[in-house]
């Protein structure tokens, strides 16, 4: 499998060396080539400087019809743009963005992105660790809700989100 | 009409200012408190000290009767965002964003912004159909935002050729404080006429700039581009 993942913090780099430990193709992406100083030495996969919100510079990274991309910065809004540059510009099926904000991380599941909110798992981490029930939704990837969206722009069909209101 | 503005730099800023003197109702969304004051001293309690990206922050603004919500920071992430927040989760009949990168435009389209503006591509076409010789050139802007240094050139059409200092007719808190002549930098002086081929240093106000030109370089020939 071909992955590539947007932004090397420690999930960026902690994803990016088990996958490529499995033995898949992966391309890690950041605006600072100090962040690459968390991959480990040996690091089998390509880690290259570039801005992930920027179109020509995730196809020069080779982001086009991967199989896996991931949009794991720092920011919220780059991860969702970078996502969608990803689904709609890239052809890439499978999308992941992370989205701290809970009220965002439910609203771009309807428009048809898969999120992780970390925000989210901790909460639930720490609640069911206090003795409370699980909150069903707080399980790994959100997994988009409904269609995605229209090609021509349109936006009818899309989904009102479920969460967060 | 009822409209949400986020991001008060130059963009919202003016775009608040004339949205005002037309007579409409809007909020102003600024997330940085020392920026949001600034612009709440000049034009009052409509700026919202908030980040407009935030789902609930929107909604205190009133998003959900907007007619209008208009995206303008300098981040294309944080515009894409809020327009989408507004268009499918508060139902906002028109979304416009600025686009800095002109390569988002398509995708901003295609992802429901129903406005693009795009001061990266306007620059680009003034810039492409003509560069102005004799125009006032901004050299730096002075911190605070409201006041810049502005170089001029003084030519033969120039109204402020033979004439001194003291004696032009210049717009309210801009000062002249030094020529460039024969390689040479000199203070101004009240007695100090000005010469073609003096370049003029000034520090004016943002929106003085069109009467510091007239009185410098001439009023402007034709359609004189903002």
């Amino acid at each position: 499998m071909r992955a590539f993942i947007a932004g090397c913090g420690r999930t960026g780099a902690g994803l990016a060396e088990r996958l490529a430990a499995a033995g898949h193709e992966v391309t890690i992406m950041d605006t600072s080539t100090e962040a690459f100083n968390r991959l480990d030495h040996e690091f089998p996969g390509r880690a290259l400087r570039g801005d992930a919100t920027d179109e020509d510079q995730l196809r020069r990274a080779g982001a086009e019809g991967v199989d896996l991309f991931f949009a794991l910065t720092e920011g919220d809004n780059r991860n969702i743009l970078a996502a969608q540059l990803a689904a709609e510009s890239l052809g890439v099926a499978q999308v992941v963005a992370k989205v701290n904000d809970p009220v965002r991380a439910e609203a771009y599941r309807a428009l048809g992105l898969a999120t992780l909110c970390r925000t989210r798992l901790l909460v639930d981490a720490l609640a069911t660790y206090s003795g409370l029930p699980r909150d069903p939704g707080a399980e790994g990837v959100a997994p988009a809700i409904g269609h995605h969206q229209e090609h021509d722009g349109a936006t009818a069909g899309v989904a009102v989100p479920v969460g967060g209101r | 009409m009822y409209v949400v503005i986020v991001g008060g730099g130059k963009v919202g800023y003016y775009l608040t200012k004339e949205l005002l003197a037309a007579g409409h109702e809007l909020v102003l969304m600024e997330k940085d408190g020392r920026r949001a004051r600034q612009i709440a001293d000049e034009v009052g309690s409509i700026v919202l000290q908030r980040d407009g990206c935030e789902g609930k922050h929107l909604e205190e603004a009133g998003a959900k009767r907007a007619a209008i919500v208009a995206a303008v920071t300098g981040d294309d992430e944080d515009n894409l965002v809020v327009c989408q927040m507004a268009k499918h989760h508060f139902d906002v009949p028109r979304t416009i964003a600025r686009v800095n990168n002109p390569r988002n435009e398509s995708l901003f389209r295609h992802l429901g912004v129903d406005e693009i503006i795009s001061p990266t591509r306007m620059a680009l076409a003034a810039i492409e159909q003509d560069i102005p010789v004799h125009e006032l050139l901004h050299l730096a802007q002075l911190p605070g935002g409201r006041l810049e240094l502005i170089e001029a050139r003084i030519t033969e059409d120039s109204p402020a050729l033979g004439r001194r200092a003291s004696d032009l007719s210049l717009p309210e808190a801009c000062s002249l404080f030094a020529i460039i002549r024969g390689g040479n930098a000199q203070p101004i002086r009240s007695d100090t006429a000005l010469e073609v081929g003096d370049t003029v240093l000034a520090i004016s106000r943002t929106e003085s700039e069109n009467q510091l030109h007239d009185a410098l370089i001439g009023a402007a020939e034709g359609g004189d581009t903002d």
